[in-house]
């Protein structure tokens, strides 16, 4: 046996390979196309225009996620003005074009890249697509997954293909172990602060080491939530006994997984990948944002860096400044970077008999999926959330982005355990500091940003 | 979609890395489900002060700039959020090319569905063209500026589809015997895709 060794990105790459260009691109089938309202009305309404029907309608997906009202007892009304436009169009394109809808009040309801896992859409080895650049989370599964534009969706779900050269290849590999209180957002934030927000730049690239066969698969999602961050074309885990477990039994995922195709969906020893990093697990610390772009993060110890005075201008802070310390206003646990059970629950051990401080405007807990939501309410986290003084909403992308819902004022301060902290993300003027759930409630409860492995030695 | 072959414009200088789609069009200006009435909300946030009132700070907004078809960008440009919308904008307002030392790539992805062209040049040479007038001929790869003549790299597909304006659907259907044979094959390999 002389075959030459392959990363997984290019065996999936080659497993789908249709044709290729005379101009050198590729034609790689897509196996599965996930939609949203915000741009999925957008994307279909086009095609149907265009005269040009759903290839294979049983393998595109919807969900009303994004400006979709999170408050218990929601409908189609929503606090985006005009946005119960993108909802009933949505569903009026998904229903015209006969693929699987998962309505507002449907129980699988959730954010796209929560459920679809939840609901085995996603597969190892499988290839999938949809028009949101966080669709890189999925990889975490062992897919090449990943986010694309609305005429890319339309061109996927009309012809089931999509055309593009073939992308570079990239691996960080995580050694050694994370502390205690670090987790797969640390890391996350770690790299792309290291390698800068582009870093990644028109790679797949494969998360691997010996720190990331330890994180479970929730955490794993979130590892690759933030491969957009970095840039990356997607993010992706090869698939192993953890992620098998996982998916059995789920709604769409095969009976079995065993043989032979699911066994050679890992890098091949001597793989060569176009670039490696490697980063030491083992030294990480939680991280916080202090500017307006991922690559912002810093450990939470550390003094503001210096960096563009716009940059500083927007956000209030100052170079020497501590982030640690600087009081916050809003406090957000939610998103697909951060609300799958997991991070409900290690947030809520935490919290658990405590109280957030009296000068946070609003503290929210939004759960990633209605299935999320109902099995914390099932172990109680609802309560201790509530108890505590944070709102418990309904599945959602909530206040991950503003799209002209709910509003703080300008210069309001926010904690948050998403993945972007652009400037405007959460609303006109609003600084946002992404970080670990942990550091979220921890910050809730001290009214300032603060280290959770304090309030946990506290309690030890 | 309108083919890109030359293009003699001033560069608007926009020198920021990482200019994200949130900043290209913020969620709150996408108000329909469609692609058009985007211009207004381009740059919003930087556009406008208070009361939908041009800030003349923001390049745009300034005489030389007004009406701008080309921006010079920093590194990562179109970062964030896949939102074509962002695109859709920046070609509604007029922009048919964007220079930068390199971009996000779903955002480069959507350039060329939408025949605006991403330019990928070194972050020097875009902070000494920006500001100028440049003259890009895309068949020949190059951009002229005060005498000199830079050439730049692109995707022999994404070049062939913004030189001759092609929707890349249509193209891909001429593929339909191919992707019908691949499809029935992989049905027998994998049934579990089909569902
Ligand atoms: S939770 Fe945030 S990042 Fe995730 S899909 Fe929704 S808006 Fe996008």
């Amino acid at each position: 046996m002389t075959a030459k060794p392959q990363t997984l990105a290019d065996k999936i790459w080659d497993a789908h390979r249709v044709a290729s260009t005379a101009a050198g691109s590729d034609l790689i089938a897509i196996d599965r196309v996930f939609l949203h309202e915000r741009t999925g009305a957008s994307a279909l309404k086009s095609m149907a225009a265009a005269g040009r029907p759903v290839r294979d309608s049983r393998r595109v997906f919807a969900v009303m996620d994004h400006i979709v009202d999170t408050r218990i007892g929601r409908g189609d009304q929503t606090l985006m003005q005009g946005g119960q436009a993108f909802i009933t169009e949505t569903r009026a394109a998904a229903h015209a074009a006969g693929i699987t809808l998962f309505d507002v009040t449907d129980p699988d309801q959730g954010i796209t890249h929560v459920i679809s896992p939840e609901l085995g859409i996603v597969l190892p080895g499988c290839t999938l697509v949809a028009p949101d650049s966080h669709t890189c989370t999925q990889g975490a599964l062992g897919a090449l997954a990943w986010g694309i534009g609305s005429s890319e969706a339309e061109h996927a779900m009309a012809t089931g293909v999509l055309r593009l050269p073939r992308p570079k290849t990239m691996r960080v590999t995580f050694t050694g172990e994370l502390p205690v209180g670090v987790t797969a957002k640390d890391m996350a934030l770690a790299l792309i602060a290291a390698h800068g927000a582009g870093g990644g730049a028109g790679h797949v690239v494969e998360f691997a080491g010996p720190a990331v066969e330890a994180l479970e698969i929730e955490a794993r999602m979130t590892l690759c939530n933030m491969a957009t961050e970095f840039s990356a074309m997607a993010g992706l885990i090869a698939p192993d006994a953890k992620t098998y477990a996982y998916l059995a039994g789920r709604r769409y995922a095969p009976a079995a997984f065993d043989g032979a195709y699911w066994d050679n969906l890992r890098s091949d020893e001597g793989a060569v990948f176009d670039r490696e990093i490697i980063v030491d697990a083992a030294s990480l610390k939680p991280m916080v944002t202090w500017g307006t772009s991922p690559q912002h993060a810093i450990p939470i110890d550390a003094p503001v860096p210096q960096g563009p005075q716009r940059v500083h201008d927007y956000i209030g802070l100052a170079a020497g400044e501590r982030l640690q310390g600087t009081k916050i206003d809003v406090a957000f646990l939610g998103s697909c970077t951060n609300a799958r059970l997991s991070d409900l629950r290690r947030a809520a051990a935490l919290i658990k008999g405590r109280k957030i401080a009296p000068g946070i405007r609003k503290a929210l807990v939004v759960p990633g999926s209605g299935a999320v939501k109902r099995a914390a309410e099932a172990e109680g986290l609802d309560e201790i959330f509530r108890a505590a003084g944070f709102e418990w909403r309904e599945s959602g992308c909530s206040l991950c982005f503003f799209a002209g819902g709910e509003a703080f004022p300008a210069g309001s301060r926010s904690i948050s355990s998403t993945n972007r902290n652009f400037e405007g993300r959460q609303g006109p003027g609003i600084r946002t500091h992404i970080a670990s759930p942990e550091v979220v409630v921890a910050s809730a409860i001290a009214g300032v940003i603060a280290d959770p492995r304090e309030l946990a030695g506290e309690k030890a | 979609m309108t083919p890109f072959t030359t293009l003699t414009a001033v560069a608007a200088p926009l020198l920021i890395d990482n200019v994200d789609t949130d900043a290209i069009i913020p969620s709150r200006e996408m108000k329909s489900t469609g692609r058009t009435g985007l211009a207004e909300g381009l740059f919003a946030p930087w556009r406008y002060v208070e009361g939908r009132v041009p800030n003349p700070d923001f390049v745009l907004n300034q005489d030389a700039y007004a009406g701008a078809q080309i921006i010079a960008g920093g590194s990562n440009f179109g970062c964030g959020s896949s939102r074509e919308h962002a695109v859709w904008a920046l070609a509604e307002y007029g922009i048919r090319a964007i220079i930068a030392p390199s971009f996000a790539p779903i955002f480069a992805a959507n350039c060329i569905r939408n025949g605006l062209l991403p330019m990928v040049l070194p972050a020097e040479v875009v902070a000494q063209i920006a500001g100028q007038s440049v003259a890009i001929d895309l068949a020949a790869q190059t951009l002229s500026c005060g005498g000199e003549t830079h050439s730049f790299a692109i995707d022999a597909e994404a070049k062939a589809m913004l030189l001759e304006g092609l929707d890349a659907i249509d193209l891909t259907l001429k593929f339909g015997a191919a992707i019908d044979a691949w499809t029935q094959t992989d049905r027998a390999a994998r049934p579990w895709i089909y569902l």
